[in-house]
C-alpha cells in the first residue's frame, strides 16, 4: 500500500464530482433529444408537401433544369460533412469523418478532384488540423439547427453547382456526409449524393385516386420549377441537420451514460482499496501496540 | 370533385420549420407573381409562386380571418385541397412592427447595393401590411 488512505479519499471524491458532471451531460442529452424529435416532425410537413409539388411539376411537365442536369464529364465533387460543434459525444463525429474519408477515396478512385465544405466545429478543427483545405465551414448551430443555416449552406452549394465546367470553385456534384437517426440506440453515418437532383417521379406507382391532377401553372412550369427546386435542396440539407442534431444528442447521452456507469465502477474499486488501507492501517497499529506492551513486559519482568 | 361532399377548402399553411394553421376555410387569397388569386370551393389545380405579400384566410363558418405574411413560396391547389409553403411565415398578431419597419428601412438603404434587398424589401412591407390589417 504505497499510497496513503488520504489520497484515496481524494481520488473518490473527484471521481465522484466527474460522475455528477457526467450524469448531468446524460439527462441534459436526454431532454434535447426529444425536442430534437419534435422538430424534425415539425419540418416534415414542409418536406412532405414540397416532394409533392416538385413532382406535380416533374410529372407534368419535360424536367429540364440545371439543378436536375448530369454533368457529362464530371471532374469536381463537393462534399458537405456535418459534424457537431462539440466533443464527448463518443465515436459520433469521428464516424462521420471516417464515412466521409470512404466516400472521398471513391469518388477520388473515379477521377473526381474533392471540395469540402464544413458544418461544426469538429469537421473544421479536424481538417485546419491536417492543414487540408476546405472551402467554407459553418459552426454554433449543431445541436439545434434553423432552417435559416439550412438556407446559408444550401444557396453556397447551388451556387456552386450551377457555376459553369471550368469556373472556380465549379462543382459537378453535390455529396452529404451526415448521421442518420434510426433510432435512440443506432445512428448510422449515411453519405448521400444532393445534386443534380434525381427526382422520383411518383416513389411508388400512385393508386388511382391519388393520382396528382392536372395542375395549371402560374407563371409556367418552368419558373414554378426554378422556384421549387432550390427550396427542395435547401429543405433536404435542413432534413439532414435536423436528423444529425438529434443523432448527436442520442450519441452523447450513450457516451455519458457509460461515463457514468465507469465511474461508479471506479468509485466502488476504489473504496475498497481504500478500506484495506485503511485496515492495514489499523492492522499495523494494534501490532505496533501489542509490540510496545510486550517490550515494556519484558523489560519490567527482568527489572524485578 | 365539386359536387363531393367536401363542404369547404382545407388549407395547410407550412413554414420549413413548422406548420402555421391547418383548417377549414371558405377562403383565400394570396397575391402570386402574376397578381391576387383567390382561392374557392372547387378551384382548378393550380400550382403557382407567390410573392412575398400578404395571405389573408378566412376560416369557415366564421367570420374570423387569419392573416399571415409569407416570404415567398408555392401555393398548390388540388381537389379542395390547398397548400401554402414558404421559407417563413409569421402570422399577423406575431408581427412586431417596430422590428419590420427597421428592416424596412435598411432595406431601402440597400436597394442600390444588392439585389437580394428588393426581396427584403416586400417581405418587410407585407408584415408591416399584415399587422395593420389585424390591428
Amino acid at each position: 500500500m504505497a499510497v496513503s488512505l488520504r489520497e484515496y479519499r481524494a481520488r473518490i471524491k473527484s471521481t465522484e464530482s466527474m460522475k455528477k458532471i457526467t450524469r448531468a451531460m446524460e439527462l441534459i442529452a436526454a431532454s434535447r433529444i426529444i425536442k430534437a424529435q419534435q422538430r424534425a416532425a415539425a419540418a416534415a410537413p414542409y418536406a412532405r408537401e414540397l416532394t409533392r409539388a416538385v413532382s406535380a411539376v416533374a410529372t407534368y411537365s419535360n424536367v429540364d433544369h440545371p439543378l436536375t442536369r448530369e454533368e457529362e464529364n464530371p471532374k469536381r465533387a463537393a462534399v458537405l460533412v456535418i459534424t457537431s460543434d462539440r466533443g464527448l459525444a463518443g465515436a459520433y463525429s469521428s464516424s462521420v469523418i471516417k464515412e466521409t474519408e470512404r466516400l472521398s477515396e471513391r469518388l477520388r478512385a473515379e477521377g473526381k478532384e474533392l471540395d469540402f465544405f464544413l458544418a461544426g466545429r469538429k469537421a473544421e478543427a479536424y481538417f485546419k488540423f491536417r492543414n487540408r483545405p476546405y472551402v467554407q465551414s459553418w459552426t454554433g448551430f449543431s445541436d439545434q439547427p434553423t432552417y435559416d443555416k439550412a438556407a446559408e449552406i444550401g444557396a453556397a452549394l447551388i451556387e456552386a453547382f450551377l457555376k459553369e465546367q471550368g469556373e472556380d470553385g465549379d462543382v459537378d456534384e453535390v455529396h452529404v456526409v451526415y448521421t442518420r437517426f434510426r433510432s435512440m440506440l443506432t445512428q448510422e453515418p449515411t453519405a448521400v449524393r444532393l445534386l443534380p437532383l434525381e427526382v422520383v417521379e411518383g416513389e411508388e406507382a400512385p393508386a388511382t385516386e391519388d393520382l396528382l391532377p392536372l395542375y395549371e401553372f402560374e407563371p409556367s412550369a418552368e419558373q414554378v420549377l426554378d422556384g421549387l427546386l432550390p427550396q427542395y435542396v435547401q429543405s433536404r440539407i435542413f432534413y439532414s441537420l435536423l436528423q444529425a442534431a438529434a443523432s448527436e444528442l442520442a450519441a452523447r447521452q450513450k457516451a455519458m451514460k457509460s461515463a457514468t456507469d465507469n465511474a461508479e465502477e471506479l468509485i466502488k474499486k476504489l473504496t475498497r482499496i481504500a478500506n484495506q488501507a485503511r485496515q492495514a492501517g489499523i492492522t499495523q497499529e494494534i501490532s505496533e501496540i501489542v509490540g510496545g506492551v510486550n517490550a515494556l513486559a519484558d523489560a519490567q519482568a527482568a527489572n524485578d | 370533385m365539386a359536387e363531393t361532399a367536401v363542404e369547404h377548402l382545407h388549407v395547410e399553411l407550412v413554414a420549413a420549420d413548422r406548420t402555421v394553421w391547418s383548417g377549414e376555410a371558405a377562403m383565400i387569397i394570396a397575391r402570386t407573381l402574376e397578381g391576387d388569386i383567390g382561392v374557392l370551393r372547387g378551384h382548378a389545380p393550380t400550382l403557382s409562386l407567390l410573392q412575398a405579400s400578404v395571405v389573408e384566410i378566412q376560416v369557415a363558418g366564421t367570420n374570423q380571418l387569419v392573416v399571415v405574411a409569407v416570404d415567398g413560396g408555392v401555393l398548390s391547389v388540388a381537389n379542395d385541397r390547398v397548400s401554402i409553403l414558404a421559407e417563413h411565415i409569421e402570422k399577423a398578431e406575431d408581427i412586431e412592427v417596430s422590428q419590420a419597419r427597421i428592416d424596412l428601412e435598411e432595406a431601402k438603404r440597400l436597394l442600390d447595393s444588392s439585389n437580394e434587398a428588393e426581396q427584403r424589401l416586400r417581405h418587410a412591407e407585407a408584415r408591416i401590411r399584415a399587422a395593420e390589417k389585424v390591428s
